[in-house]
């Protein structure tokens, strides 16, 4: 039997919800209904950050927040959950937490109307690291927005609010939240309705098979990093939609002798270790895909099942020789990544069938790995040129290349002609110039807001040349330049 | 501990922003945040969706039907007039048939829910007669289209014989990119109606006595039957000048409609497809210069993408032009506006004003000599600053407070300029893929409205019989601290703690006829207009003391939290009780108008501005010549802003602006399609910059030997905009690094924003 309510926790207040709609957003649940306003609406989509608050729930039986955009955030899926907002925030005597007092002291909000995302921001890194570098406090800011400081004194701010203390209230109060999160886990299927619309919140993976073999037509919801804007943004209707965000068992990495596993509901904030680990050449790639809030809230699965012609998981994971499982019910196929990107929005996938895990073989000796994101800006921007490279080189010859693309063809997309171009052929600057002359071959990319056609092509045969460089022990990126 | 000596919160002092602890809290109402009255409706705007053409059937039926919908508003529904023309010019229908840009608003719709208003929107059923439209300068200009007001042209000498006879001679074209202003608040307004024909109104505006004119001219009522009421924006930087007035009247016109209180707040698409931005400019420019670098003539056309309407398009391409000598003397000149009417978007205020535009044009200018001639810009930009003989501006004011020479002296030493230029070309001799470059440019920023009667504000000051101030004034706060600012000037006057005084909102029923916040005038305006008040009081003061206690009327001192009449010292509280019951009037209105000031802009002559603010940047970079991609990697500031009110606060404005003009000349780009779309309408696609994107070294510093030599308010100068064309020099370092490729033979004429494409495709040209 499906539980017919929802219930989270909202500061130091219990919500039981009863009539919710797939398509209500937990930032309305608190401007409109709940009526605290210090979250803000910036843009409804993800970027500005000024609705940043945290979302606490149990993992492995502990508490764990992370910072996560309230406005693409459906309130259907915060079931279980621990909703902390600035309301919340306090220091131990009561008055200003730590993190606001550095942000005071500091002169770190000018019109304020981000402040309070950035607190939330700060305070989500605050927890984890009182102390963070300068480094650590921009990677944990870059999904917050400020239009007046230049971010100077928020930086300082971050800088110090260590020293303005490292407890506060809401540490006593874990244990508490925790039981009672503990005691909801009820282990139940949810089913809230309102008017037409329906939410299913799946009890467990086999859950979710049955539930999605029956409603083959409902949305899977994982992140909401993009449905959400399919609802703020262009105001479609989810009849039937299917959260699958709190599936613990879609939430691992497992390692094998030659393999990392990747459940669907990996997010990109926690795939981040087990790749740097053993995909050091992804670390730099990594740390420029979306904000921290995206980042908590984004998986890698949904990243794939979306199919988007400019997703990054794809041009890395396909360089890599990622293979993708499916589900459907209780059957299973896989397939290599590249395979499940049919054409533009369509992808091989049956109805009612899901993306499970994805299989990222190590790397074996003697191959050589890059990935490149190309954008306006260099953080948090959608990618106008990404790349992933895996050559093998045997004796100084190339005896094998993959070139995975995103940004340059209706999908993310190997460069055949490239890559026939490369094997065979002397590990050298020729080799990979006469590769990039071939590239126009393979993608003719488009011209938007983002890049021109001309730059797409330029930059990506150009990234060959940065590839050899890199591999030579040449400076050939920004970040390596002292 | 307090020093007893002294009060907290002095002028000069730097004190945290008045809201900072609201801010950080979330307790600082903006006007999303204030409690809706019971009943509250809500309005969302409809669009048109083709860039020019005649609506020839508006099918609202399934809009009127749709579920909670309860009133449609169209053309036909203004009681009073259908414009929002900020300057008189009837050039700005609310809501038209007559369809200039994609995204035009063409009706609106009030519903019980703001998202059953969106969905109800979207139902529209819209015919056109499309026309041909023209969404840039150069196909307008193709297309013939008109100027949206009168150009303007400054004139000295005769620039076509100058340039005619100079040894060196180069002629050449610039683009300069729009910005749009990413306030984090969005628009956004509260109508609420009253008794007779009230109507108040909250918004998010910096100009509330415009929104309460236009407000009163679409409803048809005086406008003493309307107040606007703000505490603080989220944000504004020109972008809620006029651009409020849309959303203002439209809300009022609903609570018109409907007797019910209405909010119109547009989602961030809307917000940016359907209000200006800064002006994009075309610059084309005939220079003449001599041998050592001393530039000899200049004929400037400086061409600005308007939009539909004239909006403020005539004095934002005027301040370009007063802007486009920036800090250089130039013998012979003659500097044109070509202010064009586009189908897009009519363009608006945006800090700086068109000062950027101009501004950019001359040090593009500087760059062509220096390269032509082979010398570090620096020295050129020294060999033509204004100076004694040559002080003479194109618009004919001479420049008596230049201390460029000593900013940029100290800056030159305290960024090490000269060795660390040295490196860059070292480091770029090596001919490594990534590339180096340098630049130290000034800034020299003319203060005052051009449009005269603007430069004048009322403030309105209450000591209460406690010994409590209520302080008002027509200025806005939009996180600029201008707030802070006036009250310390107040506790001052007063000598009494910064805690004494209430800050309250911006409301056109205590100050009337107030001009916007804006040209970087708040605390000069404002805070004279307070101390005005406060003057009027403390002389009523003084009156009864002296008469009171029997001394002569400069036996009583203001001192902290006291007042000495002669012998005795009366606690503040004390005094102003005994003010009371001896009936001084203890209220004040206060009063300012900026002296000296004059304009013709007929005969392109005056001295439109009160004084200058100075300003020099020393910036660093690295670019990607594979990529394009650009790193700032260092930036030293020492900028000018006289006896600063606030350092702290003004420290801030510097920084913020120097990151805000980064993003106008890096990262932030404006497209439009085919169709005349903007297709840069949120910040998933228009980017502003990140924290990351700060300079790797950020050093600012004021100028703390600078004051005044006008009599500004305690001798401070302006600081909003200035700052914000600091950045040149980072967009004239990526110049440096680019035409490392070719030798630094051939000036690199970067156009702005300097993306990483754009910074690619100038390698690639340059390399040949």
């Amino acid at each position: 039997m499906a539980r017919d309510h929802i219930r989270f926790l909202l500061n130091d207040r219990e919500v039981t919800l009863h009539d919710v709609a797939a398509t209500d957003t937990l930032l309305d649940h608190l401007r409109l209904t709940a009526r605290l306003r210090g979250t803000k609406e910036g843009c409804a989509e993800g970027d500005c950050g000024a609705c940043t608050v945290l979302v606490g729930r149990l993992e492995g039986g502990a508490l764990r927040y992370q910072p996560v955009n309230a406005c693409i955030r459906f309130l259907a899926s915060c079931d279980g959950c621990h909703v902390v907002t600035v309301e919340h925030l306090r220091g131990t005597d009561g008055g200003l937490h730590p993190v606001q007092r550095a942000m005071v002291d500091h002169h770190g909000s000018q019109c304020g109307f981000c402040t309070p995302g950035f607190v939330m921001a700060l305070y989500a890194l605050w927890m984890e690291n009182p102390t963070p570098s300068e480094p650590e406090v921009e990677r944990a800011l870059q999904g917050n927005l400020c239009r007046c400081t230049g971010y100077a004194p928020i930086i300082r701010a971050a800088l110090a609010m260590g020293a303005h203390g490292t407890t506060d209230p809401l540490m006593d109060e874990r244990a508490q939240v925790a039981a009672r999160l503990a005691a909801w886990a009820d282990g139940d299927r949810v089913e809230v309705t309102n008017g037409q619309s329906r939410a299913i919140l799946p009890a467990c993976v086999d859950d979710l098979a049955q539930v999605f073999a029956q409603n083959p037509d409902a949305r899977i919801v994982a992140g909401a990093t993009d449905v959400g804007l399919w609802v703020t943004k262009f105001l479609r209707d989810l009849p039937v939609a299917v959260f699958i965000g709190h599936l613990h068992d879609l939430r691992a990495v497992t390692e094998t002798e030659d393999a990392l596993h990747i459940g669907a509901l990996v997010s990109y904030e926690d795939a981040r270790a087990p790749l740097v680990t053993h995909f050091p050449h992804m670390t730099r790639y990594w740390d420029r895909i979306a904000g921290w809030q995206v980042r908590a809230m984004g998986t890698l699965g949904g990243n794939i099942a979306n199919g988007s012609p400019i997703g990054d998981t794809p041009p890395p994971f396909i360089a890599l020789g990622a293979r993708l499982v499916l589900r459907k019910g209780a059957v299973r196929r896989e397939m290599p990544l590249e395979e499940f990107f049919l054409d533009y929005g369509n992808q091989d996938r049956a109805p009612g069938e899901f993306v499970e895990k994805i299989i990222l073989p190590k790397p074996a000796p003697g191959t050589l790995h890059a990935a490149y994101k190309l954008s306006k800006r260099r953080d948090e921007d959608i990618t106008a040129v990404a790349l992933g490279i895996c050559l093998t080189v045997a004796d100084g010859t190339i005896t094998g290349a993959k070139l995975a693309f995103g940004g340059m063809a209706a999908t993310p997309k190997r460069a055949a002609h490239a890559e026939a171009a490369l094997v065979g052929q002397p590990f050298a600057l020729d080799t990979l110039q006469n590769a990039a002359k071939a590239l126009p071959q393979d993608f003719t990319p488009l011209s938007d807001m983002r890049a021109s056609a001309d730059y797409r092509m330029r930059a990506a045969q150009n990234l060959l040349t940065r590839f050899w460089l890199e591999q030579s022990g040449e400076v050939a990126a920004l970040e390596d330049v002292q | 501990m307090k020093d007893e000596g002294r009060i907290t919160g002095a002028a000069h002092d730097s004190v945290i922003h008045d809201s900072a602890i609201k801010h950080v809290t979330g307790r600082a109402e903006y006007t999303d945040d204030i409690t809706e009255p019971v009943g509250c409706l809500h309005a969302y705007i409809g669009t048109a969706t083709v860039a020019k053409g005649r609506v020839t059937a508006l099918d609202l039926s399934a809009v009127r039907a749709a579920p909670g919908v309860v009133a449609v508003l169209t053309e036909e529904d203004i009681p009073g007039h259908n414009d929002i023309s900020p300057t008189g010019l009837n050039d700005e229908p609310i809501f038209t048939r007559d369809v200039q840009f994609h995204g035009q608003p063409l009706f609106a719709v009030v519903a019980e829910s703001r998202d059953m208003a969106r969905r109800a929107c979207t139902l529209a059923k819209v015919s056109y007669d499309r026309a041909d439209h023209a969404t840039d300068i150069d196909a307008a200009e193709a297309a013939g289209y008109p100027d949206v007001t009168a150009p303007l042209t400054l004139a000295r000498g005769d620039a076509a014989r100058a340039l005619a006879k100079a040894q060196h001679r180069i002629q050449g074209r610039m683009r300069v990119g729009g910005q749009d202003h990413m306030y984090l608040e969005g628009q956004i307004a509260l109508a609420i109606p009253g008794e007779d024909d009230e109507m108040t109104v909250f918004a998010s505006t910096q100009h509330p006595s415009e929104a309460q004119h236009m407000v009163a001219h679409a409803l048809g009522v005086p406008a003493n039957a309307v107040v606007v009421n703000v505490r603080r924006m989220g944000g504004g930087f020109g972008g809620k000048e006029t651009q409020m007035n849309l959303f203002c009247t439209v809300a009022a016109l609903a609570a018109r409609a409907t007797g019910r209180a209405v909010k119109l707040r547009p989602d961030r698409d809307q917000d940016m497809e359907i209000t200006g931005k800064r002006h994009d400019f075309r610059i084309d420019y005939d220079l003449g210069f001599d041998d050592s670098g001393r530039i000899l003539a200049v004929d400037g056309l400086f061409a600005a993408r308007c939009g539909w309407s004239a909006d403020l398009s005539g004095p934002v391409t005027d301040r370009a032009l007063f802007h486009a000598d920036n800090a250089y003397f130039y013998p012979d000149v003659r500097l044109r506006s070509r202010p064009i009417q586009t189908n897009t978007v009519s363009n608006t205020a945006f800090r700086g004003f068109g000062g950027p535009q101009g501004l950019i044009a001359a040090e593009r200018m500087i760059e062509e000599i220096a390269y032509k001639l082979g010398r570090d810009p620096l020295e050129v930009r020294r060999a033509n600053f204004y100076r004694e003989g040559a002080d003479v501006t194109p618009y004919h004011q001479q420049v008596t407070d230049n201390i460029l020479t000593r900013l940029v002296d100290e800056l030159e030493v305290s960024s090490d300029y000269q060795a660390r230029r040295k490196k860059v070309l070292d480091f770029n001799a090596k001919g490594g893929v990534i590339r180096k470059g340098i630049a130290l440019t000034p800034v020299k920023f003319g203060i005052s409205f051009t449009a005269t009667w603007y430069n004048q504000a009322g403030a309105l000051l209450h000591v209460y019989s406690d010994g409590s101030i209520h302080l008002n004034h027509g200025g806005t706060e939009m996180g600029q601290g201008l707030f802070t600012k006036v009250a310390q000037v107040v506790a001052e006057a007063f000598q009494v703690d910064l805690s004494r005084i209430k800050i309250t909102k911006t409301t056109t029923e205590k100050v009337p006829n107030t001009s916007a916040t804006a040209a970087s005038s708040g605390s000069d305006l404002n805070g004279m207009a307070a101390l005005n008040a406060a003057e009027q009081i403390k002389a009523r003061l003084v009156a009864f003391a002296a008469e009171k206690w029997g001394v002569a009327e400069d036996a009583v001192q203001f001192l902290p939290g006291r007042v000495a009449v002669g012998a005795d010292i009366v606690p503040w509280d004390d005094f102003i009780k005994s003010a009371y019951m001896a009936r001084v009037q203890l209220s004040a209105a206060g009063f300012y108008k900026t002296p000296e000031i004059h304009w013709d802009r007929a005969k392109g002559q005056g001295r439109p501005f009160y004084y200058y603010a100075y300003g020099a940047a020393c910036s660093e970079v690295s670019i990607d010549t594979l990529t394009g991609e650009t790193r700032v990697d260092r930036v030293d500031v020492l900028h000018d802003v006289g006896r600063s009110l606030n350092p702290a606060l003004d420290l801030g404005q510097v920084e913020g602006a120097f990151v805000q003009g980064m993003g106008w000349l890096t990262s932030e780009e404006l497209v439009w399609d085919d169709a005349g779309r903007l297709r840069t309408h949120a910040p998933s696609t228009y980017k502003i910059p990140l924290a990351s994107d700060r300079p790797r070294i950020f050093n600012v510093a004021l100028a703390e030997w600078s004051v005044n030599p006008e009599r500004t308010i305690k001798r401070s100068k302006a600081v909003g905009e200035p700052p914000f064309m600091l950045p040149v020099s980072v967009f004239e370092a990526i110049g440096m690094a680019v035409a490392s490729v070719a030798d630094y033979r051939e000036c690199p004429r970067l156009d702005a924003p300097a993306t990483p494409e754009r910074v690619l495709m100038a390698v690639e040209r340059l390399r040949g």
